[in-house]
């Protein structure tokens, strides 16, 4: 019998509790080279560079695509919770990017609502433009789901050309930039002697909020609790559920999270175009933000921001080509998917310089009582099998042929199937 | 073999956890299931055995909800659960494994078995987010207890390795600590003992054993009858979808109908 000693027994109300584990682990790694300190160090060089450079450059032109490119990065880290966490191929992403930035551009230019007056709304509206859409469509697999992704976000394209409320197809201009009690960004500010005007503080906004805090969120949901059901219900979904994960509620939590990163996004690209209209949520987008994020790397938090800079950046650096550069652009994806099919920094990917952590060290079982006593017990049978081998092959040829063909019938064909 | 069977005072072990009484699935015209009676206790191990295409595995996602039975009904610790969705019944307390293995592929050993803490860990989106003292406790404890259980099942390789990376035997052991980690008061494994050497299924046998020992009621589908009849208390015998025999392993070996079933068999396979 099992060692009783090892786990208390069940108490007739409660469930069983876990046992201590038996051995401890080896320690995590540290110091600068241990991978999780490391990338937490690139990203902190990334922001910091993000916040320095406008004092090395302040060309409008660097400023502005810079800006839209970092929105690109925010916009892209909420598709990834998405397609890279759940699992769930959204084709009309672009939607609530669209219903966040008309939600601050109509509360601010009818209502005279701040921009971060309008940021609650905008919250809201994502949360239920997630249930709305989510809601029904969640039910359905796979293709079924990018199918009626790609119409809802027709579907909000449409609605919004045909309302009044939105504008019609001229849209809506005159978003203000933001502003704090009183303040704000198009005041400009002195600091150090330097002036900065709109733009530049803009852009800080937007490294802070984009880089800074939606980046580090979305990242780190994907290690707690929710991050787990979601790569659960992507990798099996049956098997979740078995583990007492509600599927649908998973995948609902995902399509709404990613929709306020959408809907915030949204909100500031209001902002830095100053216009909105239905041609910026077209399906063209929805597809470049996809393609951020599968050829970044799916699931992957450095993956998805080469990936969104990748493709906000890639048709302004090749804007020489003038007419060519888009054809350029597809000639780069296609060798990038070629030679780096699991995205450009996969998932699971590590830097080979990185320490690497220390082989588990090979632990001794001989204390443990139930596993010595079943290896005496395998030990005992595999004897005895030789034993009784050792008298088969005593018999004459013909019978351990009849004999073998028999085992043969009778073995479990899963079993075989297992073994392969 | 016989001197190792258990005694048959099972069912004055424990409490009642499982009822299934007349339950019955249909696809189409073949009835997978017709009729499916037995009871499990705490601390009770029933193996459900039967040829290949007997409905075992069928009535297997019955129970756990994975299947909508077209009769009968499932009872569990009391309550109906017959037509209930998996993910509820799980937390209620019933685990199960499944018989082609199915781990979370691109996840690490140790979120495998973290995945099944999920309904009770108490975090929410903000914790995460902020990670606030409460997720930093809430995930240790999880990271401790999932190492816990990654010891209890013999798990020997590296946590934080993926489960693909790991081999067949010790996949095993991780799905069964997984579901273990759910905290079940009942615990039902699909063929287990699948594609195990001898070493590796007498290690299963004595791990059933300890489950039992923490007071979980098992459920066991198996083709190994050396393990099938070791292990067991009672046995369940399906043939065609219909129950043939159940009793202790003695009566079961016994039975002529089972003899007939597995004999019979053979002309199927």
């Amino acid at each position: 019998m099992a060692d009783k000693n090892l786990l208390p027994r069940l108490d007739r109300l409660t469930r069983i509790t876990a046992p201590q584990p038996l051995f401890s682990r080896p320690r995590p790694l540290s110091g600068l080279l241990a991978p999780q300190r490391f990338m937490g160090l690139l990203g902190l060089a990334l922001f910091i560079g993000a916040l320095v450079l406008p004092f090395i450059t302040a060309s409008p032109y660097i400023i502005s695509i810079l800006t839209s490119a970092f929105i690109y990065v925010m916009i892209a880290m909420g598709l990834n919770v998405v397609v890279g966490y759940a699992g769930l191929l959204d084709l009309g992403y672009i939607a609530f990017v669209a219903v966040g930035a008309y939600t601050s551009g109509i509360l601010s230019t009818t209502l005279g609502f701040t921009m971060l007056e309008t940021i609650p709304f905008v919250v809201l509206a994502c949360i239920l433009a997630g249930i709305v859409i989510g809601g029904p469509t969640l039910r359905l697999r796979s293709d079924y789901l990018a199918i009626v992704t790609l119409g809802f976000g027709e579907i909000i394209r449409i609605t919004a050309t045909n309302l009044s409320i939105t504008g019609g197809a001229s849209g809506i201009h005159g978003i203000p930039t933001w502003s704090f009690f009183g303040w704000s960004f198009a005041d400009g500010a002195d600091l150090f002697g330097i002036h900065f005007n709109a733009k530049i503080l803009f852009y800080f906004f937007v490294v802070i909020v984009a880089l800074g805090l939606a980046t580090v969120g979305a990242a780190r949901l994907a290690n707690g609790k929710l991050g787990r059901a979601w790569k659960s219900v992507r990798d099996d979904e049956d098997a979740s559920e078995a583990m007492g994960i509600n599927g649908y509620t998973a995948k609902l939590s995902a399509y709404i999270i990613g929709a306020v990163w959408g809907g915030v996004a949204g909100s500031l690209l209001a902002t830095h175009l100053s216009a909105i209209s239905p041609p910026s949520f077209e399906f063209l987008y929805s597809a470049l933000i996809l393609m951020a994020v599968v050829l970044g790397g799916m699931g992957s938090t450095p993956g998805v921001i080469i990936g969104a800079l990748f493709v906000s950046l890639a048709p302004e650096l090749l804007r020489e080509f003038s007419e060519w550069r888009y054809l350029l652009f597809g000639v780069l994806l296609v060798v990038v998917m070629i030679f780096r099919p699991a995205g450009l920094w996969p998932a699971n990917f590590v830097l080979p310089f990185l320490k690497r952590r220390p082989a588990a060290e090979p632990v001794s079982t001989t204390n443990i009582p139930w596993a010595q006593q079943a290896k005496e017990e395998a030990e005992a049978e595999q004897e005895e099998i030789e034993r009784m081998s050792a008298v088969t092959s005593t018999v004459p040829d013909s019978i351990p042929d009849a004999v073998a063909g028999v085992n043969a019938i009778s073995d479990n064909p899963a079993d075989q199937e297992e073994n392969r | 073999m016989t001197d190792t069977v258990a005694p048959a005072t099972a069912t004055a072990r424990g409490e009642l956890l499982l009822r299934v009484s007349g339950l019955a699935v249909q696809f189409g015209g073949i009835r997978a299931v017709d009729g499916l009676s037995f009871d499990v206790h705490e601390g009770e191990i029933v193996s459900v055995i039967g040829p290949n295409g007997a409905g075992k595995t069928s009535a297997f996602n019955c129970i756990t909800g994975f299947y909508r039975p077209t009769g009968g009904t499932v009872h569990f610790g009391g309550d109906d659960i017959t037509r209930i969705r998996p993910s509820t019944i799980t937390k209620r307390g019933m685990s199960r494994t499944f018989q082609n293995l199915r781990l979370f592929r691109d996840m690490s050993v140790l979120d495998n078995v973290k995945t099944a803490m999920h309904s009770r860990l108490r975090e929410n989106v903000f914790d995460q987010l902020l990670h606030t003292p409460r997720y930093k406790r809430a995930e240790a404890q999880c990271t401790q207890d999932a190492r816990g259980w990654l010891d209890f099942v013999g798990f020997r390789g590296d946590e934080e390795l993926f489960v693909t990376q790991l081999p067949y035997g010790e996949q095993r052991r991780v799905e069964i600590a997984r579901a273990l980690a759910t905290q079940p008061r009942l615990l039902l494994l699909d063929e287990p003992g699948a594609g195990l050497n001898h070493q590796e299924k007498a290690e299963l046998m004595a791990l059933i054993r300890r489950i039992r020992d923490l007071g979980v009621g098992i459920v066991l589908i198996e083709h190994d009858m050396g393990l099938v009849m070791e292990v067991s208390e009672r046995i369940v015998v399906l043939n065609f979808g219909k129950e043939i025999a159940d009793g202790s392993p003695a009566e079961i070996k016994a039975n002529p109908a089972v003899i007939e079933a597995y004999l019979g068999a053979e002309e199927d396979e």
